[in-house]
Order: C-alpha cells, then structure tokens, then sequence
C-alpha cells in the first residue's frame, strides 16, 4: 500500500504558531512514511490556503490530505470541499486539531509541539486507511420549532410563516411577548413598547402557519438536522381554549389577588385566574393553582359559576398533555433573566423601600402598569424629588459579571428622560462608569439627555444606605459613589434609587442547552458555531438560536437574529434535502454469526434480524451512525463507516509515535 | 527544575459532547495539562476495549474515556453502553495489575470544557504520582503483583 499524503499545518495567524512550531511540525511530517509533500501555510482555510491543497492533489497526485489547524466542527466542511473541487474525495481527507486542543490549551511550547506532531501522526496514520465514501441525502421536514415567543422568537416565527413555512411556537408564560412587553418606552426613539409589539403578537395569534402552545414546555427532543421529534408539554390552563372567547369575567370575578413576581415584576397584583396583561395572545387565562382556593381547600368555583359560555369554559379536571411533533430545525430564542439583585447587598435592594429594579421602574412608567404610570415611591403615592440611577449593577464587575450588559446605559438614559417628562423639578442622577452608546441614535440620545439637566456622575456606586451622618439626608436614600472626573467622595441624598441590574442568562438555560444537545458559555449563555461569521447557528446541525439567550441584547439586535435564523431555517427548507455524513454501520453477512448481540444495543431500532438466513442487518435509513453495535460485535462483522476498527486501531498507533518505540513489545 | 515524568494519556472523546467540550476549554483558552492526546469517536459506545488496550500496549500511561453526561448521550444511551464495558474493563485490568487510575470515565457535556479540562489535570497529576505503566513488566510478565482476590472485586465493581 502506498498512498501519498499532503499534510497541511496551519499557522493560524499566531493563534497556533505562537505555541507550537508549525515549521518543526511540517518538516518532521515530511519525513513520514506516505507523506508525499508537508507544508505549513499562515491560513489553511484562505484561499490561497485551499488552493495549496487542490493544486497538490492535481500536481502531485496526492490521494489523501491532512490539514493540521483547528477543530473539526470549525473547517472540516471547508477543506473537505477543497479536496472535492480537486476531484478527491472528501472523505479521504482528515483534520489533526492543533489549535482548540493544542495551542489555546497551554502555554509549554515544547508539549504543545510535540503534541502536534502525535495528533498529526495520528491523522497520516488515519487517513491511508480511510476509504471513499458518498454522502447520505436526508429530507428536511419543512415544520420548524421555535422555542421561546419572546420579540426574537416573535420575529423569527414571523418570518418563517410569512414566507409559507409551518412553525410551532413554544412559550412557557401564558402569553406571548416576552420581556419586551414589559417594557414602557423603548430607546432612543421613544416608541411605546406595546405599540409596536402588540400587532406582531396578534400576527402570531392569528396566522395560519403558526402553531401557537403558550403555557407549555418542550420536555423532549429526539433526532437530526431535517428530522427532529419534540414532545411538548402543555400545561393545564383549567380553561377549556376551544369555547373559551377571552372575555375575562371570570378574572373580575376572581375574588382572590396575588403579588404578580413575573410580569409586574413584584410591584402589582394579579387575580388568581389571570392574564398576564390586557393584551395577552391568546386572550385564555389560566389558573395560578398554587393559589386557588378551588384546589387548595376544594371551594369558590367563581370562575366557573360566571363563566358565561356554553359549555362553561372552566374545567377544573384538565390535564398536562404531552403534544408530539416532527420539525426539521429548532430555533431557540429563550431569553434572559435580570440578575438577583439582593445578591449586591450594599445596594439595598430589598433592606430599603425604595431601592427598585430597572424592571420594576419599567412597570411603574407603564401607562397600563400598577400605577398607572405614575412615578412614586414604595407607599405608592408619593412621587420622587430626587432619584440616582445606578448603572452596570451586577455588569463588568468581577464579582458578579464581567461582561457589560449592554442595554443599561441606554434604559437608564431614557428612565432619566422619563423623570423628567413626568417630574419636572425633580433632580436625576446617572452614576455610570462609561455611558456606551453604540447603536443607531443612541449617542444622539445621549446629547440630548445631557441638555435634560440630567446629574451625570462617573464612578460606581459603592453603597446605599438610610444611614443618616449630615443634615439634610435625614429619611433619604444615601448614595455614595466617588466621582472620578472631580475627584471626590459624593454623597447623594436622594428619595429614589434605580439599579440596572445585569442581564444574566436563564436560570435553566444549562438543562435547556443539554436538552437540545448544544453548548452554553460559563455564564450560561448559548455558544453560537462562530461569534462574528455564524451567530445564530449553533455547533449542533439544525438548532438555531436568537436573541438574549445568546448574549445581552437590545430590541433591534434581537429581531435582527429571530430573522437571520429563520432565513437560515427557511434555506434549509427551500434545499429540501441536505446531505449528512454517511457515517453509518454495516453488517458483512459472511462474517456475521447470528449471535444478536447487536440486535438490543441499538438505540434506534435499526438492526433487523433476518430468520432464515440467521443474520443481522442494518437499516441504512435508520442507523445514525453512533458505532455502539461495531464495538460490540463479538466477530468484528460490524464496520463503522469512516470509523473502521483498522482507522482507530492505526489513528493510535499514530497518536503514539513518540511512545511506542520505547515499548516495542510482542503481543 | 528537575525531569518530572509526564504521563501519555490517550483520550477517546465523543463527538457530541466531550470533544466539543474539550474545543470549548480551547475556546476559552483554559489552560490545562497538554498529556491527554486526543482521538474523536462518534459515540462513547464506540469505544471497543480492544481500543483501551491497544493504547495501554502502545505506550500509553492511561486512557479517559469521555462522553455525554448519562441520560443526555446523542444516540440515547451509548455513553450506559460504555460504563458496561468500562466496568467490566476495569476488572480486567486490575487482575493484569493495571491501577484504576490509569483507565477512566468522564462525563463531559459540551458546555463543560472546564470540567474536561480539570478531569484531564486530575488524571495527569495520578499518573505522574504512579509513574510510566511500563507494559512489558506490569502485564507481560509475573511482577510479584498481588493476585486480586475475587470477592474484593464484586465489592470494588458495586462500588462504581
């Protein structure tokens, strides 16, 4: 056998070639049995990287390719295509990953080479054992999940179904909309919120290609690219959505009220049997059975006794059901969580009245919100003279995150415009450490606030407190924070303090990446394949993600991902079929002996066993690949398509270049 | 500083969750002992014992298998498929005199680059403890290791 080699090893701009010695690495592989010609290059995937390879594969009539650089997840698919544009087929090609699980992973040049030069080894050894191999066409099912109805989820849902696309929309509140809805103005042009959401949710409620589930949960995902199965819970609303019209009598006649923690934020109440808000789509309430006195002590059936339609849409007897459907793509736009903010106890939250959240302050300015929009301290009447805003709570602070939040700076320019609009004379701080206003009119925005007499400080406030210590701070909220453009330790005495707290990824945002086998960051935010070229496409084929659940993001970045996703679903719809690895077993029918061992190891049913010949056999179609049964074969009758036992067998020989020699032992 | 001996660890990682996890310590350029070389399988339940040993015979000081977290395999249940045969590996090796350490599990999920990353630490700082397996003398050939009692062995495998 003599197969000829071209290996390639990236440099990386310095990202490989600081740690490891691409040029060592390239001339020792050189001096490899096979290897026809090594080359180390600045940046394989170039070009003029590429080109290096197809113009060896024609010249020097190389037969295989390992190409040295990063992981494969990043540019498998791009050197395969080069050795395919050459006339080579792809799958004798191999990727040594000296980048993520070389050079980034440690500082020691020596090990990092020597390193290098065994996951090389190991490729060359690997590849000449690879065979030429034809992809697998898998059909996309044109349906699409997406999970969260947030305004990301709410675009991405949109597009898809205006373009003529079946999407089933999951959200897990009772309504549609997300935070945004939450939210009174929006920057820098000052929109109501509502006013421009509020359609799209009616959009969402009404068109024919949306399958909306509010109230339910995706608790299992099965499958690949083109041919995902989702079970979704629907939890029991305890009203019947099929006669219920949403007109809302039996939350008038609700006679209980609890403190609404997740809409109105903590500051207002809600009935028992409630809507989120007036303009939740859909329009059916749902129970709280955590506090219904119907399920705690088994009385009140009010909303059941006013419920006027016919039959009553009241049923106390619903139950959870478990929806199946089959997608071909998952987009998920999950959201954020504002951070805890008690966790900062020097700012009070909680000790002091009236030290609230952004989220709290949003509610307040809402003209549909607890107080009708009126600004006033906790007594809920009394209206500020003087507020301090407290930004990057919980942001760029090694303590908590180290990230900034990226929205802050601009809500807290427009709570100080609201202050102002609706209390003239009363006076505002902003204590930032840097105002970032990186959008479209945001730094106009920013002018314009610096001519609304607003008091900006620049330091981070360290403390806030009632302790009184000079005249005049008596029964106010102190702010300390050293203003750094004077040079000075000010104390604030105001009445009301605002804290932009952080924004955090979801509090279950691990369990839900796990769950759709894709990766999230240290601070639980989704991983997307690449930051700057691929962000709402995940390392996971055919699962998408938009929105805050990939990072801090405003309204305008949010709707932009719901819409690159959706365009990245609906072109994987418009192909119909895409092409999947042809990873896959087989069984030889001569070596095969009947014994069915593999039979019950395959998770996917895909193994037959065939009577009268007394063999087994695998179901092409069905068989994913994952190599369970070829491990398990007792005759070794089992072959793992690009995954054979002879290329492993030699990828660890090779692995073990350096080691070997010294043991050189008999079997 | 005086020659320390670095263990050779050979891992066999699963394409969907610890060899991403092990490209996310990349990513997020975590620093960690450059001893484990790593291989990619697609599945946990592909890694055939013969693998293991193959490796150890090659000059291997020790070998991780790393995979999904169970419950959250890919292929469903691979990774139970490779405990089965972890477990029943391990019995083997302790009776070839092969200490525990040297052959391991890990759950690594793909967003937990710094939990592979610490597992890779852990296992070179044991090894470098045990020193080089030295195959020809441990397993080769009759050492005065200790033959293991098999009763010892049920408790040891309930154990895991």
């Amino acid at each position: 056998m003599s197969e000829k080699v071209g290996v390639y090893v990236c440099h990386c701009g310095t990202n490989i070639a600081k740690v490891v010695d691409v040029e060592e690495v390239s001339q020792w592989a050189g001096e490899q049995e096979n290897v026809e010609i090594a080359r180390d290059y600045k940046f394989m995937c170039s070009s003029l990287g590429q080109d290096l390879i197809i113009d060896d594969i024609k010249e020097k009539g190389l037969t295989r390719v390992v190409v040295a650089s990063c992981s494969p997840h990043m540019h498998e698919k791009t050197f395969r295509a080069a050795c395919e544009k050459a006339g080579l087929n792809p799958f004798l090609y191999e990727m040594a990953n000296i980048r993520e699980h070389d050079s980034w992973t440690t500082d020691d040049e020596v090990a990092a080479t020597q390193k290098a030069k065994a996951l090389v080894n190991a490729a060359i050894d690997r590849v000449v054992h690879q065979e030429p191999l034809e992809p697998i066409q898998v059909e996309i099912n044109p349906n699409t999940l997406i999970v969260g109805a947030g305004i990301a989820g709410i675009s991405a849902a949109l597009e898809l179904a205006d373009a003529g696309n079946h999407v089933i929309l999951v959200e897990r509140e009772p309504s549609i909309g997300g935070h945004m809805a939450q939210l009174d103005k929006t920057f820098p042009t000052l929109d109501c919120s509502a006013c421009i959401l509020t359609p799209k949710m009616v959009d969402v409620g009404q068109h024919p290609n949306i399958t909306l589930l509010t109230w339910s949960e995706v608790e299992a995902v099965d499958g690949y690219l083109g041919n995902f199965k989702v079970n979704v819970r629907k939890k029991a609303r305890y009203v019947d959505e099929e006669h219920c019209t949403g007109c809302g009598i039996c939350i008038d006649k609700c006679p209980f009220k609890v403190v609404d923690n997740v809409f109105e934020a903590g500051l207002g109440e809600r009935k028992v049997i409630y809507r989120p808000f007036p303009q939740a789509v859909p329009k059916y309430p749902v129970i709280d059975v955590e506090n219904c006195v119907y399920f705690l002590r088994g009385k009140c059936k009010a909303c059941q006794i006013f419920c006027p339609t016919e039959p009553n849409s009241i049923d106390f007897e619903q139950e959870d059901e478990i929806l199946q459907y089959d997608v071909g793509n998952i987009i998920l736009a999950t959201g954020f969580d504002l951070m805890d903010v008690t966790r900062i106890p020097q700012y009070g939250y909680g000790r002091l009245a009236n030290v609230f959240t952004s989220l709290e302050f949003e509610r307040m300015v809402n003209a549909s919100g607890p107080t009708d929009g009126k600004i006033v301290m906790r007594d809920m009447e009394t209206a500020p003279k003087s507020v301090a805003i407290v930004h990057c709570v919980g942001s760029r602070d090694n303590n908590y995150n180290v990230y900034c939040s990226n929205v802050c700076c601009m809500y807290s320019l427009k709570f100080a415009h609201l202050i102002h609009e609706r209390i003239p004379d009363a006076e505002v701080y902003n204590c930032y450490i840097d105002i970032r206003t990186p959008g479209k009119g945001y730094e106009e925005f920013y002018n314009r606030l610096l001519e609304e007499n607003t008091h900006f400080i620049r330091g981070k406030v360290a403390d806030v407190t009632d302790a009184v210590r000079f005249p005049g701070e008596e029964g106010k909220l102190i702010v300390q924070v050293e203003d750094t453009l004077i040079g000075k330790q000010r104390r604030l005495p105001v009445d009301m303090v605002i804290l932009s707290p952080a924004m955090e990824a979801r509090y279950d945002s691990r369990e839900v990446s796990q769950l759709f086998r894709m990766g999230c960051d240290f601070e639980g935010f989704f991983v997307e394949r690449h930051p700057k070229l691929d962000p709402v496409a995940t390392m996971t084929e055919g699962v998408f993600i938009a929105g805050a659940c990939q990072g801090p993001k405003d309204v305008p970045a949010s709707v932009s991902q719901g819409a690159a996703a959706a365009a990245r679903v609906a072109g994987l719809i418009n192909l119909g079929t895409v092409m999947m690895e042809p990873v896959r077993a087989s069984i030889n029918k001569e070596l095969c002996s009947g014994c069915r061992i593999c039979n019950d190891l395959c998770p996917y049913n895909a193994i037959v066993f065939h009577d009268d010949q007394e063999i087994s056999e695998v179901i092409t179609a069905l068989c994913q690949g994952c190599g369970t049964c070829v491990a398990a074969c007792p005759s070794a009758a089992i072959t793992g398509a690009h995954f054979t036992n002879e290329q492993l067998f030699s990828e660890i020989e090779g692995i073990l270049w350096d080691v070997r020699e010294k043991q050189a032992v008999p079997v | 500083m005086s020659e320390q001996f670095e263990p050779v660890i050979v891992g066999f990682l699963c394409n969907w969750c610890s060899y991403r996890a092990a490209d996310l310590a990349g990513t997020s350029r975590i620093k960690y002992a450059p001893n484990m070389r790593p291989i990619r399988v697609m599945c946990s339940g592909r890694v055939d014992p013969q693998f293991v040993l193959k490796a150890l015979h090659e000059g291997a000081d020790g070998v991780m298998i790393a995979g999904c977290h169970p419950g959250e395999c890919h292929y469903v249940e691979g990774n139970i498929k490779a405990l089965r045969r972890f477990l029943l590996l391990k019995r083997l090796l302790k009776q070839w005199g092969i200490e525990d350490e040297r052959v391991q599990l890990v759950w690594a999920s793909a967003s937990e680059g710094i939990i592979l990353a610490e597992a890779v630490n852990k296992m070179t700082e044991q090894l470098r403890e045990l020193g080089p397996l030295r195959w020809k003398e441990t397993v080769l050939s009759d050492n005065g290791h200790k033959p293991v009692v098999a009763a010892e062995l049920e408790t040891e495998v309930e154990e895991v």
